[in-house]
């Protein structure tokens, strides 16, 4: 009973030290970013291995979902004869929560475990205590472009998932079911609000967007430096992004939509 | 008195009082002292576990002593805030037991790594630089390599190179021999040498192989326990009266050193299954 409580106490102590660790981490890898924009050619290439190399994964999954969504919303909505409100309810799905929600979670999946797995190899084979020596701050030289690639490919991957989502619906909607083309597109404008729906959206994705990204860089930093460490870390970073996406993603839900 | 240890600051590069560091209950280093000259090749010399990599990351400053003095070319490392401590670490190489190559970066640019973080240099300048520090350990020709096409014995040698890239003061060499053929062995023994006496370095080179380092310095310490348990050059240490000194030196089986790990009497062992 007694060994149960004491091992109760060390991983209270375990998870408070680690969070207290990774926060300073945040802190640190954000006084980094101001380097990393004297010198975008770092970034640059972070954006092609985060973001362009994602692309592919997440346009394709944008399209499955839409056209999934607009399948089973047909179904629904034609009992009703309310097939004209497809297009809004492909839209209000994907813009409000798929887009951001999938997105972050393939991301972490793609870019994230990438990411945690290379800085835990650089650190397992003293890549980055060598640049330490070399008077090089790791922090400045490889998370903070990494980290800042994440924040940025984040909001912008998103957008594409819906964009892509949204014309999936409309194949199978429109192309395929025989929804009218007009009140497809009509409806979709008139009850999807910029503010209320897209910038929200957007606001999601970034703030995902950061979450995994500060998981990932810090996973990988924090791993312990054997071949061990680095594969569980890779699974820590999706296994805790994808928590820390849901969860969020409830909070921000229910304080942007939530009528109270 | 006074003047003679002025004197003693000049020659002495590395200045070690009672170090004491230790990782979680075990005491990895328990009141160490020890000088490193300026201009020569010193050795630090033991067992494997016995610290000596983590005594170059103290000299370094990557880790912080429990108690003690390190001191570089005067400077009190543990004291010293991050920007002084990183002007310092300009000042100093490392080359590291897998050598630390920037895998993403091809070996001219690994090896220009430091001149374009630290200078700014003319790209034309950079690479004449880099062709030079090439040639010094014979590797000019792998510039356009990939480091996963380098052997261990190279991927070394171009650490070398970029370790010497801002002809810095001093080298610390940890394990340099450790998995080397004979060749790049003799290669590396050589080129330590030459280069410590060439570019007027001081070398540092933490090692358990007996006599390629021997062959090259110019004082010994050996480290055991936590304690610095004999010194000298690789004369007087070869004719120690110390049995442990002798026991490393030799590299017999058994001695002050056990050949078996503490355990329970073996008879009761095998009995109380």
């Amino acid at each position: 009973m007694l060994e149960w409580i004491r091992q109760l106490g060390r991983g209270g102590f375990g998870f408070f030290e680690k969070l207290g660790r990774s926060n300073l981490f945040l802190l640190k890898t954000l006084a980094g970013i101001p380097s990393v924009l004297r010198r975008p050619y770092l970034l640059i290439a972070q954006l092609l291995s985060v973001g362009v190399l994602s692309l592919l994964l997440i346009a394709v999954s944008g399209l499955f979902v839409g056209m999934v969504l607009a399948l089973q919303g047909y179904n629904t909505l034609v009992d009703f004869g309310a097939e004209e409100s497809l297009g809004v309810v492909v839209a209000l799905s994907i813009v409000r929560e798929l887009g951001p929600v999938v997105t972050a979670l393939l991301f972490a999946g793609r870019a994230g475990s990438a990411l945690t797995a290379e800085i835990g190899l650089m650190k397992a084979t003293e890549q980055l205590s060598g640049m330490e020596m070399m008077a090089v701050d790791p922090i400045h030289r490889v998370i903070a472009p990494r980290f800042l690639a994440g924040v940025l490919s984040m909001p912008l991957l998103a957008a594409i998932f819906s964009a892509v989502g949204i014309y999936g619906g409309y194949f199978v909607g429109v192309g395929l079911l025989g929804v009218d083309d007009g009140s497809f597109w009509s409806q979709m404008q008139s009850k999807v609000d910029l503010h209320e729906d897209v910038y929200n959206g957007v606001i999601k994705s970034l703030v995902f967007g950061v979450v995994v990204s500060w998981i990932a860089v810090f996973e990988g930093y924090d791993t312990v430096p054997t071949s061990e460490g680095v594969s569980r870390s890779t699974t820590r970073t999706v296994v805790y992004s994808a928590f820390a996406v849901l969860g969020l993603d409830f909070v921000l839900t229910a304080l942007m939509f939530g009528d109270y | 008195m006074a003047e003679t240890s002025t004197q003693t600051g000049a020659d002495t590069l590395v200045k070690i009082r009672d170090l004491y560091f230790s990782r979680g209950e075990r005491a990895i280093f328990d009141g160490v002292s020890l000088d490193i000259p300026r201009g020569k090749v010193t050795a630090i010399m033991g067992p494997s576990g016995t610290g000596k990599t983590t005594l170059l990351r103290l000299i370094g400053g990557q880790l912080h002593p429990d108690q003690g003095s390190i001191e570089v070319d005067g400077q009190d490392v543990p004291q010293l805030r991050r920007s002084a401590l990183y002007a310092l670490r300009k000042r100093m190489g490392m080359l590291f037991q897998s050598g630390a190559l920037l895998t993403d970066l091809s070996v001219f640019d690994n090896v220009a790594f430091p001149l374009r973080e630290h200078t700014d240099l003319p790209e034309v300048m950079i690479r004449d630089l880099v062709l030079m520090k090439l040639q010094a350990v014979g590797l000019r020709g792998a510039r356009d390599l990939q480091p996963s096409e380098l052997s261990g014995g190279m991927a070394r040698r171009i650490a070398l190179a970029r370790a010497i890239a801002l002809d810095p003061m001093m080298i610390m060499y940890d394990e340099p021999f450790t998995g080397q053929d004979p060749i790049s062995k003799g290669a590396l023994v050589q080129l330590i040498r030459l280069l410590n006496d060439a570019l007027g370095l001081t070398s540092i080179i933490v090692s358990h192989d007996v006599e390629e380092t021997a062959a090259i310095s110019d004082y010994i310490y050996v480290i055991s326990q936590g304690k610095v348990i004999g010194s000298g050059t690789p004369e007087t240490l070869r004719k120690t009266d110390s049995n442990w000194v002798r026991q490393f030196m030799q590299g017999l089986p058994d001695g002050p050193v056990p050949f078996h790990y503490p355990a329970p009497e073996y008879i009761d062992d095998l009995l109380n299954a």
